[in-house]
């Protein structure tokens, strides 16, 4: 820096990153009358719910491609439709392909396959049936702040209490049958319940989808029973894909953020957060530029926000060796395609390939997929969640052309020979098990780009490239997300708090996290 | 030293470097454990250990304490973060006494950390604690490695130190201020001259007093020397016994005695503070971040429930692990004795205590229920105890600069 800085300028409130978290809390704050400056090093807001064009021509939600958790009141209050927000599909069903036989069909209330047994179909209604009710049950725990641990303060008590009630309500055998597989894993609670490989296969991938877990790992049930309650918490429109990709969500967050009176710089990469007297006051930007604020929220994984932008001196030893601990290695990739016709999955409907395809035939091929990555090797035949967004969404590809989005499974972010090398393998791995679901799939490809878990880490500076900022696991929920001392969106250092998807309840394009945190620093106090 | 280490499983306690010489000297064949080293409890007698203390010089081996060596460039700045007193203060061959929180602000231990050059530094304490050093250093450019082994280390405390070390050949040793270091090289052509070693003027038995810091080579040389030189001064091995009294007598904290580390703790509500340990001194809010202090400054701010205290307790029967009343029925209780003694050098029955709020204010009177054996027969005693100043013996001569010619 050469000359006289310029005065720093001062707000509110400075938002550190405008992905999806970012933007909420944002909008958030504006509504509630704080001056709000929302900082993003890309130049574009999102974060990596991001759409861009990967091969000329093609475009892709360049992370998650389905919005399921975002919840309706938040899209209504910050009034998303108006700035913008459109729906290429909604309520999309999810497809099951299974390579020779024809696909598995699943809807809440039926799975359908000319193979299913009456026992199978009966058992699967039940079974949806039941886990919705324990979803509805453990929902409302989603929306609020989770508890302080220790805490002997009314409101503390007062919540914990509603989280027993919530489980309580559900009535005698209901309880007992929630707390009976709460802790269990999914591959013995579907093996209970089913016998086609196929539904448990398809049911099994949810537990499983963007976790360090195979179908076998301990506490599967309770990562599905998280997901199925955050699908719940967010109301009824089930699968969604919002129209021109999931950049098109945040394009419109930013609009309801600048409309609500919030600033948005992009381009503007927070170096560190500034402390005076123990008090977050403000950011200093790479370019030096230093930018003052009462409050600073970070939207940031916890590792980049504690260990590198605010940094390790500031905290105590406990907390940044807690801070350290945090699992955030990823072990999802996103695979793009572009493709010069729709792709050729044998017996799909053209009504399926509006949907969400499954690439999971069966838990034993799920638990497969995961050994691989317990020893640091990519998946020798990885599980995927695909959707085709051109079938619903002709903005993205050239007419009668398609985009294929996979999130590939498992792609570990600490590969053992280093992804220099494997990069090539790893994408015949994940052409090879589509092909055999899609036969004749490599010759219509036109482009092809694949992000593993350190390009994520490189692209949106997440720590470990982790989509939820840090696995989601019985000891990494709720009042101990992202640690015990932050888990309700402030931190030990007075005026900064977190609003990403390391908080509670988590990531996935929800906004949960980013709406919390703003209430927060609105309230001032505990729990006032 | 690497020899000792690898094959620790087939010697299950270490000797150290003065072992040869501290098993001529026993009488009593009293030795004990200490953080993985055999050392000596009583050589003779505790009593006739403890007068040389206040009346001679004494050489007590404390090869055992766990040394940590720290440098790097953010050796300061993990220093300040680790300890509660502002270590930016401490001069190159300066020693300063400190305390360590963890986030809770309870007191993972206390030692004394040397600055022994421009940015090497020096951390001596009782406990192991390398895992708590190394997660301490997380986002610190620092390194930070336990040189115990690689160190003898012997204190020559009591009256006649000084000149026992002068006429060890120390020369300008007299000109060493308290919690000062400085290295010598023993004069003379006998086996130990040349010899280099450093010294530091500190200890725990509240007198004049030295460590010295060596080779564990040099060590016996060390030894020998100084058993020479202070013939004629009265100087004599002592054991840990004799210390003890020592430093009760000089309002030290022991370690499992009078706290326990709040890394060891496995029951809620037995950690410790340093404002409750009454070393709230040590404890410096302005200078910055330091693991616990926000939590120690919620403690401040709500005052402390209990305080380590000096007792002055009636009658001559050492108050051991005695509880404390409020009332002479003992209906009320209100605390508990962690070290006591007879002092001899005082003729006072002395103890520390941990005493509740608000009874551990200065002259406070609190009962003491002491249990006595009289040949196996035992007798339970309700003694009048008084709240009073710590240290109960603090001799002038523990600081006179240079120190008089006993």
């Amino acid at each position: 820096m050469q000359g006289p800085s310029p005065a720093p300028s001062r707000y509110d409130c400075v938002v550190i990153g405008a992905g999806h978290n970012g933007l909420v809390c944002a909008a958030t704050l504006a509504r509630g009358g704080r001056s709000v400056l929302l900082l993003e090093a890309a130049a574009q807001v999102g974060g990596a719910a991001l759409t861009r064009e990967f091969v000329p021509g093609f475009r892709v939600s360049a992370g998650a491609h389905l919005l399921h958790l975002m919840p309706a009141e938040l899209i209504r209050d910050l009034k998303l439709e108006n700035h913008g927000l459109e729906w290429a599909a909604q309520r999309m069903t999810t497809t099951a392909l299974l390579g020779d036989s024809a696909p598995l069909a699943l809807s809440p209330g039926a799975a359908d396959h000319p193979g299913l047994s009456a026992a199978d179909a009966a058992a699967y209604a039940a079974y949806t049936a039941r886990m919705r009710r324990f979803a509805a049950a453990l929902a409302p725990i989603f929306s609020k702040v989770p508890p302080r641990l220790g805490s002997t303060a009314w409101s503390d008590r007062m919540a914990l209490l509603r989280m027993g009630w919530q489980i309580r309500k559900l009535g005698r055998r209901d309880m007992r049958e929630l707390l009976r597989i709460g802790g269990m894993n999914v591959y013995d609670l579907l093996e209970e319940n089913f016998e086609s490989a196929a539904l448990k296969g398809a049911l099994g991938f949810d537990a499983v989808l963007g976790a360090n877990f195979g179908p076998r790992s301990p506490g599967t049930v309770l990562t599905l029973l998280y997901r199925l309650a955050a699908e719940s918490s967010a109301g009824a429109s089930g699968l969604s894909q919002p129209k021109r990709g999931m950049g098109a969500l945040c394009d419109a967050l930013a609009k309801a953020a600048v409309a609500a009176g919030a600033v948005i710089r992009t381009q503007a990469p927070v170096a560190n957060i500034l402390v005076e007297a123990d008090r977050a006051c403000g950011v200093a930007l790479e370019s030096g530029e230093r930018i003052l604020a009462e409050n600073v929220i970070s939207s940031a994984d916890p590792k980049t926000t504690f260990l590198k932008l605010l940094g390790t001196a500031h905290l105590d030893a406990g907390f940044v060796r807690r801070v350290d601990h945090i699992r955030s290695r990823g072990l999802a990739a996103k695979l793009h395609i572009a493709l010069n016709r729709a792709p050729p999955f044998r017996a799909v409907s053209e009504a399926a390939l509006r949907g969400r395809l499954l690439l999971a035939p069966s838990l034993q091929y799920i638990e497969h997929a995961y050994n691989h990555a317990k020893y640091g090797e990519f998946s020798a035949s990885p599980v995927m969640e695909i959707t085709v967004p051109s079938v619903n969404d002709p903005t993205l590809a050239p007419p009668g052309q398609h985009v294929l989005s996979a999130i590939v499974q498992y792609v570990p972010y600490a590969l053992k020979e280093g992804w220099e090398s494997a990069r090539p393998r790893f994408l015949d791995a994940a052409l090879d098990a589509l092909e055999r679901v899609a036969p004749g799939l490599r010759g219509c490809i036109v482009g092809i780009e694949v992000s593993t878990p350190v390009d994520l880490q490189r692209e949106f500076r997440i720590s470990g490239g982790h989509w939820h900022h840090g696995d989601l696991a019985f000891d990494q929920i709720l009042m101990v997300r992202p640690v015990p001392g932050a888990a309700q969106y402030r931190s030990p250092v007075e005026g900064l708090f977190l609003c990403g998807a390391g908080c509670h309840p988590g990531g996935g394009v929800m906004g949960v996290a980013g709406r919390n945190a703003a209430q927060q620093v609105l309230k001032g106090g505990w729990f006032s | 030293m690497m020899e000792s280490s690898s094959s620790h499983f087939k010697q299950p306690l270490l000797k150290t470097p003065f072992h040869r010489r501290a098993r001529e000297l026993s009488q009593v064949d009293s030795f004990i454990p200490w953080a993985g080293y055999t050392t000596v409890d009583v050589f003779t007698t505790a009593e006739q250990e403890y007068f040389a203390i206040r009346n001679a010089a004494t050489l007590y081996d404390l090869t055992p304490m766990i040394k940590y060596r720290v440098i790097g460039r953010d050796a300061v700045a993990f220093l300040n973060r680790l300890v509660t007193r502002d270590v930016a203060k401490l001069k190159p061959n300066r020693v300063a006494y400190c305390v360590w929180c963890n986030d809770a602000g309870h007191l993972i231990d206390d030692g004394t950390l040397f600055r022994l050059g421009d940015s090497e530094y020096r951390i001596c304490t009782a406990q192991r604690q390398i895992d708590w050093l190394l997660d301490s250093a997380l986002g610190f450019e620092v390194q930070i490695s336990e040189v115990t082994e690689q160190l003898a280390a012997l204190a020559v405390q009591g009256p006649t130190s000084c000149a026992v070390l002068k006429a060890a050949g120390l020369r300008g040793v007299e000109r060493l201020k308290p919690f000062e270091t400085s290295d010598f090289t023993l004069d003379g052509a006998g086996a130990a001259g040349g010899q280099r070693l450093t010294v530091s003027r500190t200890g725990f038995t509240g007198d004049l007093g030295y460590e010295l810091w060596m080779e564990p080579g040099a060590a016996e040389s060390i030894w020998d020397i100084l058993m020479l030189a202070g013939r004629s001064r009265g100087i004599r091995a002592i054991g840990s016994q004799a210390l003890n009294i020592a430093r009760i007598e000089a309002g030290f904290l022991s370690p499992n005695f009078d706290f326990v580390s709040a890394e060891h703790t496995i029951r809620i509500g037995t950690d410790r503070s340093p404002l409750e340990l009454g070393l709230g001194w040590l404890v410096d809010f302005n200078k910055g971040h330091f693991t616990g202090r926000r939590a120690l400054l919620d403690e401040r701010q709500r005052g402390p429930q209990r305080q380590l205290v000096g007792l002055d307790v009636a009658g001559n029967k050492p108050a051991h692990n005695a509880l404390l009343y409020k009332d002479h029925g003992g209906k009320r209780e209100i605390g508990h004795v962690s070290s006591a003694v007879w002092s001899p050098t005082c003729k006072r029955n002395i103890g520390l205590a941990m005493v509740d709020a608000p009874h551990f204010k200065i002259g406070s009177t609190v009962w003491a229920e002491i249990y006595l054996s009289r040949e196996l027969v035992w007798e339970r005693r309700m003694s009048h105890a008084q709240v009073v100043e710590r240290p109960f013996f603090a001799p002038e001569r523990r600081r006179a600069t240079p120190p008089a010619e006993f």
